[in-house]
């Protein structure tokens, strides 16, 4: 096995070679909310991951029952649907957290770039689909030696601290972090408040140079005010890196989601345009589950 | 502050076996291949350690077994040492056995009430909060006193005139060796894992159990001895087998305060039993270490059958602790 | 509620009661501490006051000293005190030193193994073989040592040039440095082990599960998060173990050597081959002279010294921790 290499070659594809949208999305009011998307639609996008006929179990209980979904750089996909339809399980295992889980069995394929996922050593993988957490959890360190972690871990040779800056900077400043706390970089992480560590979290991430973020419910910890500032950096990395945000706030899928799959119970029940699952859903789950009938 | 022995069952490792079923993807599994040369050399270092300690302790293990089979005569239990120029000819250790035996009751005896009532106090008032405080650290300063400074206390204790009657005196001067000596001290080397132990147990039980007993009319005594402290029984059993090794295993004290013979020497006076109890003796432990080359007797043989049977002690010991822990595990808990 | 029996006021064992019985009890071994620190300290007092300082220096024969001392009390003239114990801190920091270092650096590697890679089947045999070598007593591994190691040491480790190239000042017999460091290491890794272990089990695993999330590999996870979680639990660990060793009277007097010798390390390798005496084993040995004056001035002065010492360790540990926390805890 060659050694590592520092830093990771970067994968990040210019969106001028996609695919254009496929479908032109109009602004318009839906019967969901009367509030307007505020976000512009995406006008180009590239298939970056497949999930092909994926089924999860834990021991006997089937927790993802054949989902077939497309991840796309330029674009929102948000995963949608009440407590314990599966849509965490299935963010996992994008990234092959479910192995972590003793009795947790995977079939089907997941691909990324063409690539089985599970041909490619578990690390590597985890460096280009990274995951933010629903708690943030942020490492008992310093803000600086936070995001340096990241970077430090992924060669061979530790690197200095003088070299690390400008990473370390720039990730917090995709993050939207960077003008509160570049005075003092290191102030301990735990410290900050719950919407700066999930940013810091976000920032960690971004660091490894991803090529997909996953997001498990990043803002269900924070206040309103936090949530709105990580939505507007969500719809604002969209273009760099694919982002799979799961989230129960239907709201917040509205307001940021590009598409949108809706799983009850294991299934993937509808996957469509956010303004279509919104506006006119096509199953009667859907439906329901949007305009509040189950939750 | 000392620990009980490790109970928490072991993290199952991420690397899961391959479960039947259906299509299941095996592929890259993180394994140690793919890391750099100094983590590999890290995992080979703890398997290395690991399999060191295992070999080291199955070797002490042999080795004892095979030399206490070899030495240990079972007439040695219930024969006196006795003078004599072979080896053989000694006699055998059991004013030793008995030794153990006594001290570690008293030392017992002492130690559980008093460490009971101390963990009760601790968890139940508490009150003023800097006594509480001064307490704990109080412990935790006891269980880290070397034994040896702890037997000199002792004979400082016990050879002061008001104590005289707990030991042989003669002309006016207190000779202060005695098994009450030992055993007192000793009881403050049970002391530590007593307290922290009850304390454990009664910390575990949640809140809602107190106030139920409170609200029908109970006083916090009450609540403590018919409540909480038989629920502790695992706790309180723990403890005291943990204390209990600690005092069969400690040399020094008794070393300093039980004088260096071999033989119980009662003081004439009360009656039996306690002439014995005011007079000195000797354990297992001191026994060994006079037979051992460095004392007085050099006895390797007799010292490797003693060391033998103090072994067994421990390991039986240890195997009570963990029968009570795996008693209790089952048992359940409360729904917090 | 009392108004049928005006003379009861409530239950024979009132709170209040109960609870001013257990504080007497509470303050009395309280008290009990601070009796055996006060005693100590006074009845080492005469040794300090003869010495001064130079109680820790080095100079004069130890040996001679020491007989001068129980000699003095037997002839009945004025009391000696002159005792210079640097031969004895010596051999203690060094055995203490040496052991507490190899503990250290075994123990933190068999706990991460124990919490995080080893093997089902293999943890579950080496948790046991810890408790085991964490209980066996202190005596059963002098007993081992002066009859295994020792010779082992003498006859087969040393050499006879060696033995001969030092012979003018001290005779190698395998009473050594080497044994009393080995077995030494061998009592304190396990009570470090669990405390480690505990202290690794205790890692929040949202930390851990988020690094392994960023792509760092489960080694260094658990090294530079783990690991670095848990260094509270290190430091007491490290704290605990170094008071169990310096306080570690027995065995040492039985493997150590009986000569109050200062190994010398400008000696070359040779000197972990060196007799020695530490503190608390010196006790030990020369307890029979307790009863005459000046011979117990000088012992408790060792204890007095003992137990500064594990105080002053207690007490750095506080510290450290303290200075840890400053990351931890939000």
């Amino acid at each position: 096995m060659e050694p590592l290499t520092y830093p990771p070659p970067i994968r990040r594809l210019p969106l001028e070679e996609g695919e254009p949208a496929t479908e032109a999305i109009p602004e318009q009011h839906g019967t969901f909310t009367t509030a307007k998307r505020s976000i512009k639609a995406p006008q180009f996008s590239i298939r970056r991951m497949e999930i092909d006929e994926v089924s999860v179990h834990y021991g006997a209980k089937e927790a993802v029952k054949r989902v077939s979904l497309p991840v796309r750089q330029g674009e929102v996909l948000s995963l949608i649907g009440p407590s314990g339809c599966g849509k965490t399980t299935l963010l996992r295992s994008l990234n092959r957290l479910t192995e972590l889980t003793t009795n947790a069995r995977l079939s089907g394929r997941i691909l990324l770039d063409d690539v089985d996922i599970f041909q490619i050593e578990p690390t590597l993988l985890r460096r280009r689909v990274t995951m933010v957490f629903q708690q943030p959890n942020p490492f008992p360190m310093s803000v600086f030696d936070n995001i340096a972690y990241v970077l430090r871990e992924q060669g061979s040779r530790r690197a200095r601290k003088k070299t690390l800056e400008p990473e370390v900077l720039s990730a917090l400043d995709r993050a939207g972090l960077l003008e509160e706390v570049k005075d003092n970089l290191d102030h301990p992480a735990l410290k900050l408040s719950g919407g700066q560590q999930q940013r810091l979290c976000i920032a960690r991430a971004l660091a490894a140079n991803p090529e997909v973020l996953l997001l498990d419910e990043p803002c269900s910890a924070l206040d309103p005010k936090s949530t709105q500032v990580i939505e507007d950096l969500i719809v604002k990395l969209r273009d760099d890196v694919a982002v799979v945000i799961v989230t129960h706030n239907l709201q917040q899928a509205y307001r940021i989601a590009d598409h949108v799959a809706f799983m009850y119970l294991g299934d993937l029940v509808e996957y469509a345009s956010a303004t279509q699952l919104f506006g006119s859903p096509r199953e009667k789950r859907t439906q329901e589950y949007v305009s509040g009938a189950f939750g | 502050m000392p620990t009980p022995p490790i109970t928490v069952p072991p993290v199952p490792p991420p690397n899961q076996a391959d479960p039947p079923g259906a299509h299941q993807h095996k592929g890259a599994v993180e394994g140690s291949a793919t890391w750099s040369l100094t983590d590999r050399i890290g995992l080979a270092i703890c398997w290395a350690l690991g399999l060191l300690f295992c070999a080291i302790a199955v070797a002490i293990v042999l080795y004892l077994l095979v030399q206490g089979i070899k030495f240990l005569r079972p007439e040695m239990l219930w024969t006196p040492a006795a003078a004599g120029f072979e080896e053989t000819e000694t006699g055998g250790f059991s004013d030793a056995l008995f030794g153990t035996m006594i001290v570690a009751l008293m030392g017992i005896a002492l130690a559980l009430p008093t460490g009971i009532a101390i963990a009760v106090w601790l968890v139940e008032y508490g009150r003023p909060a800097g006594l509480a405080r001064v307490t704990e650290s109080t412990i935790e300063a006891i269980a880290g006193i070397p034994s040896i400074v702890l037997a000199l206390f002792g004979t400082v204790i016990f050879s002061s005139t008001a104590l005289g009657f707990l030991s042989r005196s003669s002309e006016g001067v207190v000779f202060g060796r005695s098994f009450f000596a030992a055993g007192t001290m000793l009881s403050l080397v049970a002391l530590p894992l007593i307290v922290a132990s009850v304390r454990e147990g009664l910390n575990s039980i949640p809140r809602h159990v107190r106030e139920a007993s409170y609200a029908v009319g109970k006083t916090k005594a009450a609540t403590t001895r018919r409540i909480l402290l038989p629920t502790c029984r695992p706790q309180v059993a723990t403890g005291a087998m943990l204390g209990l090794g600690r005092i069969i295993g400690d040399t020094a004290i008794i070393v300093v305060l039980l004088g260096a013979t071999q033989n119980f020497a009662p003081v004439e006076g009360v009656g039996f039993p306690l002439d014995y109890l005011r007079g000195a003796g000797t354990t297992l432990t001191n026994f060994v270490y006079e037979a051992s080359p460095t004392g007085n007797l050099n006895q390797p043989q007799k010292a490797y059958a003693a060391a033998f049977v103090l072994l067994l002690m421990v390991l039986a010991l240890n195997a009570a602790v963990d029968v009570v822990h795996r008693r209790a595990r089952k048992v359940g808990t409360w729904s917090h | 509620m009392n108004e049928e029996h005006p003379e009861e006021y409530g239950p024979r064992w009132s709170d209040q009661r109960v609870e001013r019985m257990l504080g007497a009890l509470v303050c009395g071994v309280v008290a009990l501490l601070l009796a055996l620190i006060v005693t100590v300290f006074i009845r080492a007092w005469p040794s300090f006051a003869h010495n001064g300082l130079a109680w820790f220096g080095g100079s004069g024969d130890l040996e001679e000293q020491l007989n001068a001392i129980s000699l003095s009390a037997q002839t009945g003239g004025e009391f000696v005190y002159t005792f210079h114990a640097w031969p004895l801190i010596w051999s203690t920091l060094l055995i203490t030193g040496g052991a507490v270092l190899v503990a250290l650096f075994s123990a933190l590697f068999v706990a991460v193994f124990i919490v995080e890679f080893a093997p089902e089947w293999m943890s579950n045999v080496l948790q046991p073989v810890i408790r085991f070598l964490a209980s066996v007593p202190s005596v059963i591994y002098g007993l081992l040592g002066v009859l295994v190691l020792v010779p082992f040491i003498g006859n087969h480790l040393v050499s006879e040039e060696q033995k001969s190239s030092v012979a003018g000042v001290i005779s190698l017999t395998g009473y050594s440095l080497l044994a009393a460091v080995i077995v030494l290491t061998l009592m304190i890794a396990p009570l470090m082990v669990s405390i480690f272990s505990d202290g690794l089990r205790a890692v929040k695993p949202a930390w851990l599960e988020g690094s392994l999330a960023l792509g760092v590999n489960r080694w260094r996870t658990t090294w530079k998060i783990g690991v670095r979680s848990a260094r509270p639990a290190i430091v007491a660990g490290t704290v605990l173990a170094v008071a169990r060793a310096i306080g570690e009277a027995v065995m040492l007097a039985m493997i150590s050597g009986s000569v109050a010798f200062a190994p010398n390390p400008a000696d070359g390798l040779i000197f972990i081959y060196e007799p020695s005496r530490p503190l608390a084993p010196t006790i030990v040995k020369n307890i029979d002279q307790l009863s005459s004056p000046p011979f117990n001035a000088t012992l408790f002065s060792i204890a007095a010294v003992l137990l500064f010492s594990a105080a002053l360790f207690s007490f750095a540990g506080w510290t450290a921790r303290r200075a840890m926390s400053k990351y931890l805890a939000p």
